[in-house]
């Protein structure tokens, strides 16, 4: 076991971890932030999606230690300070962007790092850069709507 | 997966100490390797954490030459490198965003996935891999399918491309996977016209010559016509026959040479 500190939705945590700790049961199982969530644990759903520095990762994909140090943000993150939904996450609920919800943290973690890089992506950006995140409820149109009416708030 | 000891070595020389342990491996952005540990198809006792290594990160450009150090992420690649654009392009469409994030060039070409698309770069755009012992030219370093030239314990650092004169590469996606079905790099340097083949072949990324010769006197569409590849050796699995990935390296090839 080995200790590992990050800061995680701005407070400093730290925890104890193995060598073979992802960063997704790190914040789920060491932090109890379970808004991320684990859908293949494959690589290729998404679900996971948190920023570390500011970048999109696959949560699944990354060890713990290997985030020593840096800055991670997760979907309990994004809430404004009073609690109140975030400028991604209320134009999610304001489109109908979910349906059962499974896939929803990391659609709304890779649309943050979109808008980031890109305050005004086209409809095809915006699917592009969704490659990487997949909704089994096929709810893709209104994840689009509600990305395109995050930008127009944000 | 098995448990490991992950070790995160301050910087380059004592990353190379740390591999040269019995059963040490280096995990650069884990993209492939954290799945096959997953999988457990790969068991190793010590993991190297090399992709945060401040020495292995960065794109330089002089004299005709894009050098891209190891620990370089795609996402990097795609953005920053200006003076080849196909081999940016290539980087922008590998994976998907968060796989673009973490995966290095130094991590897929030590992989040698046979569907992978930067062994193809490395190939057709005569690339030196340097590493911790040697330098290595590309046409010397893909031995078969995962399999390379490279030792025990010996860390790619840095991978020089000579810039060609002009370039196309032409991926044709498996949509699940996003890793080429087949995938051609073309790059042409005067009459000397490089074509590799990445996703196609069991034995891995290779190059078509008798298409390099033809380009090489008629740079056309037209001039691959009378060819066919070999459907003998191909990759075949629920995705496509040997037949078809053969056909897809010849029609993949017309379309980079009619978009160069």
């Amino acid at each position: 076991m080995a200790t590992v500190t990050m800061t995680v939705n701005g407070k400093s945590v730290s925890g104890e971890v193995e060598g073979r700790t992802l960063l997704s049961d790190f914040v789920r199982n060491n932090l109890n932030l379970t808004g991320t969530h684990i859908g293949c644990d494959t690589s290729q759903c998404g679900a996971c999606v948190v920023h570390v520095d500011g970048k999109a990762v696959k949560s699944c994909t990354i060890f713990a230690l290997e985030v020593e140090g840096s800055t991670v943000k997760t979907i309990e993150g994004m809430a404004n300070p009073d609690g109140s939904l975030g400028v991604v996450q209320q134009a999610f609920q304001d489109n109908h962007g979910l349906q059962c919800g499974f896939c929803t943290p990391g659609m709304v973690m890779s649309a943050a790092a979109l808008l980031d890089e890109n305050p005004n992506p086209t409809e095809t950006e915006i699917r592009e850069y969704l490659e990487g995140n997949i909704c089994r409820c096929t709810g893709y149109h209104n994840i689009v709507k509600s990305i395109q009416a995050a930008a127009v708030a944000a | 997966m098995y448990d490991f000891e992950l070790r995160r070595p301050e910087n380059l020389s004592e990353a190379i100490e740390s591999l040269s342990a019995d059963g040490a491996q280096a995990l650069a952005g884990g993209q492939t390797l954290i799945p096959t540990l997953k999988n457990r198809l790969a068991s190793p006792d010590v993991l190297v954490s090399i992709g945060g290594l401040a020495e292995l990160q960065g794109v330089s450009e002089s004299n005709g030459v894009v050098s891209i150090k190891a620990g370089t992420t795609h996402g990097v690649v795609a953005g920053s490198v200006k003076s080849y654009p196909a081999l940016a392009a290539l980087a922008a469409n590998i994976g998907d965003p968060a796989v673009r994030n973490r995966g290095t060039i130094g991590g897929s070409i030590a992989n040698n996935d046979p569907s992978a698309c930067y062994p193809a770069a490395t190939l057709a755009s005569k690339a030196t891999i340097i590493t911790s012992k040697r330098s290595i030219p590309s046409s010397d370093f893909f031995v078969g399918i995962f399999e390379t030239v490279l030792d025990e314990g010996e860390l790619i650092t840095q991978v020089d491309f000579e810039v060609p004169d002009v370039a196309n590469y032409q991926k044709f996606d498996q949509p699940a996977s996003r890793f080429a079905l087949v995938g051609v790099f073309l790059a042409r340097y005067g009459n000397d016209v490089r074509v590799a083949v990445t996703g196609a072949s069991e034995d891995g990324v290779f190059r078509w010559s008798e298409a390099e010769q033809a380009l090489g006197s008629d740079f056309s569409a037209s001039a691959i016509d009378r060819l066919e590849v070999d459907a003998e050796g191909m990759i075949e699995d629920i995705h496509g026959s040997k037949d078809y990935r053969a056909s897809l390296i010849k029609v993949l090839t017309k379309r980079a040479v009619k978009a160069c």
